[in-house]
């Protein structure tokens, strides 16, 4: 194996302030909670202090958006449009400050962020931004109206790019919105806000609020919130639809996966290999759509899990500034602890664990890249979500197998198929309860393609044509 | 022998639960009194259980991969068949209706022939819903991108008190995509909707598409909500807002899809929403390629 010089990336591009207020109205201003830090997950280095929103902070944030509602909603949908494309040109113009500093409140690899998130990010804007004054054309009658105030609630994994789904179609139908980014990635979406002002955009259409769960039930559960967005946990996003029964709120919920990605006999097997791959140590595995379960035909089994191997011996695990680098750090001490449990877990239930020989930091939180063989479907490390670099590999003999086993969970965001045989790709698409089925590919997303998923998963799409009706009254 | 020709005593029927295209009685051997408008005895109606909810859902779920296979133009042409069975019916359902007071008899007929239309109107629609909600999406890759509606699965379904026309209006946009149900019938006026299952019964709609059960909203709807293998709530017969705000909080515990629509107008367009909320969305990916 070649050794690679380090290849750092500059953080010089990037201006972090000591601190950060909230972005209510179109200023920054400080929050009455009590404020927390933000820490770069790959070194525990305190990047800024943050301030949390509290519920009267929450409070003027929806004053604002639903002041700003009247304006904005009245605006002519080319005029809307013209701000939505200002900011996704800004968003291209300032992308290396933002993939950078994506990747140190993240741990994301800066290959990432810089080739996948931002260019995502901006597409998004340009996407919508164009959909702005063509309302009438999508199918939901001649003038569908906005809801309102929208109440968004993002994760950590992509947090610009969370952001950029919600925020975009959400513009671009006519509401306003109040955002919470997660707790331990604030700092793009702050960065946004500043964006915001650089387009001009009239004060009180965009507000972000930062702080923890608590600020995120502040956000959904208030009164004067007419829709509802969120993207995490199963968990969470039960606890959500439980609190807004009845409440008339249109709720959007992109939740947990386990999706299985089936490779049978005739698979292109190193394609399918980069496949797997990307499916499940993309993102560090901190992905909805991860492909977290590997089912594999009995009779390749044995050779695709040598290739798997010799290929994840490969992967660079390390500093992600460095554009080398294949595996960044795990979000959070939290996550990391999940991550380390279930893979124990999956140990003492009997499954065998394998991890490449790999050195990790001795600072922040690393996890090696890891497989499990032996795998049964009751195993946790089958059945639970853990949002880590964990593959589970299962076998199958027959296609009316692997889909019996695909579909054996109360998941249903996505799936893989690897085969060369056509129709059997659109036999198994057909059956696989899954928003989103990548036949000889993996994780791919566009803005053009709606997302989402089935059962337990969620409910609604984001992207697409389809993206739009989660912020109409339709 | 009398020479008095005696008046003939008419045949009842008796009113059953529809499950799995079988005609049980209630499991729990219950029954209630079904009255006119007036206050006249009109029946005895079973008188569903939870136990009946759960082989309800049972049955629906072991239709499901039939039905949703089937192709659109079978289910299309099986809900046409529904019409012209309803047709041949319709003098049995003006007197039902107008027996059961809930209409008087110069309206029922027309009732009846708007739930007539309506299954025609879906049943147009089995074939044609994938193109107005499906979509081909241009990537900005070398790949295929194809989006398409997909039913959501089980569906249970708590039916207005409009015991034909509203009946039929919230059964028809959920099977024609593809869905199977379990029907909650009106409480008060539940007969129409067990003659409406003799209907379902000999139009070549598979057992198990349709169930319907008749009793208590209060007693079934939670547990319907609550069921781990429903897929989805309607809740538009649901009108006690604390009932519904209990089936929706139920729902939540599974991320059941749940539509609460506020007042409908049965005589009004439908308009596609009844179909689309219990539609998912399957987009696809493919290299091109050579």
């Amino acid at each position: 194996m070649f050794e690679y010089a380090p290849a750092p990336e500059s953080r010089d591009v990037v201006d972090i302030k000591p601190s950060y207020g909230l972005f209510i109205d179109g200023e920054f201003v400080d929050g009455t909670g009590a404020p927390f830090k933000t820490i770069n997950p790959a070194t525990e280095e305190a990047l800024a202090e943050v301030a949390a929103a509290s519920q009267a902070d929450v409070d003027r944030a929806v004053q604002a958006a639903r002041k700003a509602f009247g304006v904005w909603s009245a605006m002519p949908g080319s005029e809307r449009a013209k701000y939505l494309f200002r900011i996704a040109r800004i968003i291209q113009e300032r992308s290396r400050e933002l993939a950078v500093l994506e990747t140190l409140d993240n741990g994301k690899p800066i290959r990432e962020a810089r080739d996948v998130d931002l260019p995502l990010v901006a597409a998004h804007f340009f996407y919508y931004a164009g959909w702005a004054d063509k309302l009438g054309y999508a199918g939901y009658g001649p003038d569908p109206k906005p809801l309102g105030v929208a109440g968004q609630v993002i994760p950590w994994n992509f947090p610009l790019l969370m952001l950029a789904w919600k925020i975009a179609p959400a513009l671009a139908c006519g509401n306003t919105v109040v955002l919470k980014p997660a707790e331990t990635t604030p700092l793009t979406a702050l960065l946004f806000a500043e964006i915001c002002r650089q387009a001009d955009l009239p004060p009180g259409v965009v507000n972000i609020v930062t702080g923890a769960g608590e600020t995120g039930a502040a956000v959904v559960n208030h009164p004067d919130v007419n829709k509802v967005a969120f993207t995490g946990s199963t968990e969470v996003g039960r606890l959500i639809a439980r609190s807004v029964a009845g409440s008339g709120k249109k709720v959007t919920l992109e939740l947990g996966g386990k999706a299985a990605n089936i490779v049978f006999d005739d698979a292109a097997i190193d394609q399918a290999v980069e496949g797997i791959v990307d499916g499940i140590f993309f993102n560090q595995g901190h992905v909805c759509c991860a492909g977290s379960r590997l089912l594999v035909q009995e009779s390749i089994a044995e050779e695709l899990l040598e290739s798997l191997k010799r290929r994840l011996a490969r992967l660079r695990l390390g500093d992600p500034m460095d554009k080398n680098t294949d595996i960044g750090a795990i979000n959070s001490a939290e996550q990391l602890a999940r991550v380390r449990e279930l893979s124990d877990i999956g140990e003492a239930e009997g499954a065998e664990r394998w991890s490449p020989a790999c050195t990790l930091p001795e600072r922040g939180f690393w996890f090696p890249p890891t497989v499990f063989t032996g795998v049964a479907q009751s195993h946790r490390i089958a059945r639970d979500e853990v949002f880590g670099p964990v593959l589970a590999m299962l076998t199958f003999r027959t296609p009316a197998e692997a889909v019996e086993k695909a579909n054996n969970t109360p998941y249903g965001l996505s799936a893989g198929v690897w085969t060369e045989k056509g129709s059997r790709i659109l036999w198994m698409a057909d059956r696989l309860r899954a928003g989103v089925v990548w036949a000889n590919t993996f994780n791919k997303f566009d803005p053009t393609s709606p997302f989402g998923g089935y059962k337990e998963s969620g409910y609604g799409r984001e992207g697409g044509r389809h993206g739009l009706e989660a912020y109409l009254d339709v | 022998m009398s020479d008095t020709q005696a008046v003939r005593l008419a045949v009842r029927k008796t009113y059953k639960l529809y499950i799995g295209g079988a005609f049980p009685r209630s499991e729990s051997g219950r029954s209630y009194v079904v009255t006119s408008s007036k206050g006249d005895f009109l029946a005895n109606a079973s008188k569903a259980s939870r136990k009946d909810a759960r082989d309800a859902v049972s049955a629906a779920r072991k239709a499901f991969a039939g039905w949703s296979g089937a192709t659109a133009y079978n289910r299309g042409q099986i809900l046409y068949r529904i019409a012209e069975m309803l047709e041949g019916r319709r003098a049995q359902f003006v007197a039902e209706l107008t027996e059961a007071g809930t209409r008087k008899a110069k309206d029922a007929g027309g009732i009846v022939d708007a739930a007539i239309d309506r299954l025609v109107w879906y049943a147009g629609w089995s074939d044609k819903i994938a193109a107005v909600a499906g979509a081909a999406n241009p990537v900005a890759g070398p790949y295929l991108n194809i989006s398409s509606p997909e039913p959501t699965g089980v569906v249970a379904v708590i039916a207005p008190d409009e015991p034909l026309l509203g009946l039929v209006s919230v059964i028809a946009p959920v099977i024609v995509t593809g869905n199977t149900c379990v029907v909650v019938a009106s409480e008060r006026a539940p007969l129409p909707s067990i003659t409406l299952a003799e209907v379902l019964a000999t139009s070549d709609l598979p057992g198990g598409v349709v169930n319907v059960l008749t009793g208590s909203v209060k007693e079934i709807a939670p547990w319907l909500a609550a069921h781990m293998d429903v897929n989805a709530i309607d809740l538009t017969g649901v009108a006690e807002e604390d009932l519904a705000i209990a089936c929706e909080q139920a729902a939540a515990e599974n991320l059941k899809r749940v539509l609460r629509p506020s007042a409908p107008d049965w005589s009004a367009d439908p308009g596609t929403k009844r179909m689309t909320a219990f539609l998912e969305t399957k987009t696809v990916w493919h290299p091109t390629g050579i």
